[in-house]
C-alpha cells in the first residue's frame, strides 16, 4: 500500500512540477526535494501528505523553475521507525539524487536522518520533530530545524501554566525520543518555577488505551496531567481523560504539543480550554488565511498544521538559498541559508541562528468554546505572543558544538 | 495496604481497566477462532473489519442520525454482509491451498481496506459521540468506573458467552464442528456445507464489527485502529489454542489483565508483554493452553 501510494504521489508531483529547463550549476542539472513523512499512522494529518502539498506550493510559488531551474519532488512514508527513515534518507541521497529532505515528523526518525545528512554533506529541514536535540546536543551544519520544538513548547504552554498556580505534575510521555526531550525539557521549567514533580509515566508510542495510564496519573493527585505526546495518542489521552473525570475531578490536562487537526479530531466539546503552544495558526492575517484556503482544497480540506506551514516556509527559503548561491550543495546552502534573513508570507521575517534553530515568534492560544467558533478550524484565540527573542533556548545553553 | 509499592485500591482499578480491555480482545479473537476454527484461514482481514464496523456506526450517526443501539445491530450486519461476499467471490477459491494463501489475501485486503479510509478520511480519526445513556460514571470508591465502561464488560461476557453455547451445545453448533472434522460426510447426509462456511465467515466478521461499534465511543474512529490491536489479537488466539472458542475467550480477558498490570509495574514493556507470553507458552504447550495437539 505505502510503495504504491507513495510511486503515485511521488510520480504526480513530479509530472506537475518538473517543467523548466535544467540549470548547469546544480548537480544533475536538477533541484530534488524529497518529502520524508509519516504518511499511513498517527502524524499523518498533522504533516503527511499536506506536507508533500505545502512543499509543492512552496516551489509553484517561489517561481524558480520560470527562471530556468528544474525541481523534482519525491516522498516516502518512514513508518515511524527509524531504520525505515534512515534506509530511505540513504537510498534517496546515494541512488536518487536527492538534494535536501524536508519534514520528518518522529524525532527518533529525524535524529537518524539527521546524522545521514551530515554524514552525506547534503541539507535536512526539520519541520515535523520536536526534540531539542537538534539543535543542541545533535546539532549538524546540514541541518535546519524550522517551526517548533520541545524547549519552546515547554516554556509556552508549561511556563504558561506553572506561573496560574499549576504547580504539581504528573507526565504521562510518550516512551520515546520525542516524549522524553518533551518531558524533560518541561520538568526543567516546572523545577525553575518552583513547581514539582509528583510522577511520570512512559507509554509506548501509538498506545489506544490510556486508562490505565490517566488511573495512576489520577492517584498521584497532581493538579496538572502533562501529556508529553503528539497526534493519536494525545487525543485518545484527552477523550479518555474526559471520560474517566478526570478534569472534573478537579485535576487538569496539559497538552504540550497538540495540532490543530488533533483539535478537529476531538471537537470542541472535548477540546475547548486547552491550552497550546503554536508558532503559526492559519486565521492570522489575509495572507496565512489565503495560503489555508488554497492548501485545504488541495489536502482532503485539512487546513494547515503549524508543520505545514514550516515545510512551506522552509522549502521557500532553502529554494532562496540556492539561487543565490547556483548550487545546491546540501553544506553550503545551509550556511547560506543561515547568512539570509527569512521572510515569508506565513512567518513573517525572521533569522537562523548558527546551532540551526531558525527564530520566529510563538502564540500561547487557547481552544475556543463551541459557542466561540464560527465553523470547522475556527478553533483558536491567541491569549499571549512570545516574542522570537524569547521563544526558543537561548543559544548558549543547548550545547551545540556549532556554538562557540 | 500495599503490593509492590502500589496501593491496593489502586490495583483493583488497574484490574478492571484490564478486564475492559480483555473484554474487547475476548470478542475480537473469539471471531478470529470461530473462523480459524471452522475455515482453516487465518483472517487478518480481522482488524479492518473491526474498524469499518466502528466508521459503519459512525456513518449511521453522522449521515443519518441512527443512534448507538441500531448501529449495535446494523453495523455488524452490512460489515458481515460483505463478509459473506468476500468468503464467495475470493476465499472459497483458496480452501484447498495451503493456509498461507488465505492469509496472504485476507493480510491484503486489509491493506485495502485501510488505505481506502485512510485516503478519505485521514489519520486523526473521527469523535463518536458517547450515547445519553453512558454518559457519567459510577463511584467504586476504589475507581471511577465510567458507566460505558461497565457496559463493555457486560455485553462482551453475553456476545461471548452465547457464541461459545451456540458452537459447542447447540445442534447447529454440532453441524458446524462436524464440518471442520470431515465435510464431505456432513454434506452425505444433507446439510449445505459450503453455505454453511459463508455463513460461519459472516458471523466471526460480524463479531469484529459488533467490537469496533463497541469501541467507537472510547477510541477515535480511524482507520488504524484495527491495525494494532490484530497484532494483539493474533498472539491471543495462539496462546489461547488456535481455533479453540474457549480458549480465546478466557485468553482475551486474562492477557487483557496481565496487559493491564504490566502498564503499572513496568509500562514501556506494555505493548510486548503479550508476545513475551506467546513465547513462553508455545515453547511449553505448542498447541496452546486450550489447544488439542494432532
Amino acid at each position: 500500500m505505502n510503495t504504491f501510494k507513495r510511486t503515485m504521489i511521488g510520480m504526480a508531483v513530479a509530472a506537475a512540477v518538473s517543467i523548466g529547463t535544467a540549470q548547469a550549476q546544480v548537480s544533475d542539472g536538477v533541484i530534488k526535494i524529497g518529502v520524508l513523512s509519516d504518511m499511513s499512522s498517527l502524524y499523518t494529518d498533522l504533516a503527511g501528505a499536506g506536507s508533500v502539498v505545502a512543499a509543492k506550493m512552496a516551489v509553484e510559488d517561489s517561481g524558480i523553475e520560470k527562471r530556468g531551474y528544474k525541481v523534482e519532488m519525491v516522498s516516502a512514508d518512514h513508518q515511524n521507525k527509524a531504520d525505515v527513515g534512515s534506509a530511505i534518507a540513504s537510498k534517496w541521497y546515494d541512488v536518487d539524487k536527492v538534494d535536501v529532505i524536508v519534514d520528518v515528523p518522529n524525532s527518533g526518525v529525524a535524529l537518524a536522518v539527521n546524522q545521514i545528512t551530515k554524514d552525506k554533506g547534503k541539507a535536512f529541514l526539520v519541520s515535523g520533530a520536536a526534540s531539542s536535540d537538534l539543535t543542541g546536543k545533535a546539532c549538524s551544519p546540514n541541518t535546519i530545524h524550522w517551526t517548533y520544538d520541545t524547549w519552546m513548547l515547554a516554556n509556552g504552554t508549561g511556563g504558561a501554566i506553572v506561573k496560574t498556580g499549576g504547580d504539581t505534575w504528573f507526565f504521562l510521555t510518550a516512551d520515546y525520543a520525542f516524549g522524553l526531550a518533551l518531558e524533560r525539557d518541561t520538568e526543567a521549567v516546572v523545577l525553575k518555577n518552583g513547581g514539582k514533580v509528583l510522577g511520570k509515566v512512559r507509554a509506548p508510542l501509538n498506545t489506544q488505551d490510556f486508562s490505565s495510564f490517566l488511573l495512576q496519573a489520577q492517584a498521584s493527585k497532581a493538579k496538572i496531567i502533562g501529556l508529553a505526546n503528539a497526534g493519536g495518542d494525545t487525543t485518545n489521552s484527552i477523550k479518555q481523560a474526559a471520560e474517566f473525570g478526570i478534569v472534573k475531578g478537579g485535576q487538569n490536562l496539559a497538552g504540550l504539543l497538540v495540532f490543530l487537526t488533533d483539535i478537529h479530531a476531538l471537537g470542541l466539546p472535548t477540546a475547548q480550554g486547552l491550552i497550546v503552544t503554536n508558532t503559526f495558526y492559519w486565521d492570522q492575517n489575509d495572507q496565512s488565511r489565503a495560503f489555508a484556503k488554497r492548501f485545504s482544497a488541495l489536502d482532503k480540506g485539512i487546513y494547515p498544521t503549524m508543520v505545514h506551514a514550516g515545510v512551506y516556509s522552509a522549502v521557500t527559503h532553502y529554494l532562496k538559498a540556492v539561487e543565490a548561491l547556483k548550487s545546491d550543495d546540501g553544506t553550503k546552502v545551509v550556511a547560506k541559508m543561515k547568512e539570509m534573513p527569512t521572510d515569508d508570507p506565513l512567518f513573517g521575517k525572521g533569522t537562523i541562528r548558527v546551532d540551526g534553530r531558525k527564530i520566529h515568534p510563538a502564540y500561547l492560544v487557547e481552544v475556543k468554546k463551541p459557542a466561540e467558533s464560527k465553523g470547522p478550524w475556527d478553533y483558536y484565540k491567541v491569549r499571549t505572543t512570545i516574542p522570537a527573542d524569547q521563544a526558543f533556548r537561548p543559544l548558549a545553553d543547548g550545547g551545540c558544538p556549532l556554538v562557540k | 495496604m500495599e503490593i509492590f509499592g502500589i496501593p491496593t485500591q489502586a490495583l483493583f482499578g488497574q484490574l478492571l481497566i484490564g478486564l475492559i480491555n480483555g473484554a474487547f480482545y475476548a470478542m475480537l479473537s473469539l471471531g478470529l477462532a470461530v473462523i480459524f476454527g471452522l475455515l482453516n484461514v487465518i483472517n487478518f482481514t480481522h482488524g479492518a473489519q473491526y474498524m469499518m464496523g466502528a466508521f459503519c456506526a459512525w456513518f449511521l450517526l453522522e449521515k443519518w442520525g441512527v443512534g448507538y443501539w441500531w448501529s449495535l445491530l446494523l453495523a455488524p450486519l452490512a460489515v458481515g454482509f460483505t463478509g459473506v461476499v468476500i468468503e464467495r467471490t475470493m476465499l472459497s477459491r483458496l480452501y484447498k491451498l495451503d493456509h498461507l494463501y488465505g492469509l496472504l489475501l485476507t493480510f491484503g485486503l486489509a491493506l485495502i481496506f485501510q488505505g481506502v479510509f485512510t485516503n478519505y478520511y485521514g489519520s486523526s480519526g473521527q469523535p463518536y459521540r458517547l450515547p445519553q445513556e453512558f454518559v457519567g460514571a459510577f463511584n467504586l470508591g476504589f475507581m471511577y468506573l465510567p458507566k460505558y465502561r461497565a457496559w463493555v464488560i457486560v455485553a462482551s461476557v453475553f456476545v461471548c458467552a452465547s457464541t461459545w453455547f451456540v458452537i459447542e451445545r447447540t445442534k447447529l453448533g454440532s453441524y458446524l464442528r462436524a464440518a471442520t472434522e470431515n465435510p464431505v460426510l456432513v454434506q452425505a447426509f444433507g446439510i449445505n456445507v459450503p453455505r454453511m462456511i459463508t455463513l460461519t465467515y459472516g458471523f466471526g466478521v460480524a463479531l469484529a464489527a459488533l467490537a469496533g461499534v463497541m469501541a467507537a465511543p472510547i477510541y477515535q474512529v480511524s482507520p488504524q485502529m484495527g491495525e494494532n490491536q490484530i497484532i494483539v489479537v493474533f498472539a491471543v488466539v495462539v496462546i489461547g489454542g488456535m481455533g479453540s472458542i474457549l480458549g480465546a475467550i478466557v485468553t482475551g480477558f486474562g492477557l487483557g489483565v496481565v496487559e493491564g498490570l504490566t502498564k503499572v509495574f513496568y509500562p514501556e514493556a506494555s505493548n510486548t508483554v503479550v508476545f513475551v507470553i506467546m513465547v513462553i507458552v508455545l515453547l511449553l504447550k505448542p498447541a496452546g493452553l486450550f489447544g488439542k495437539e494432532k
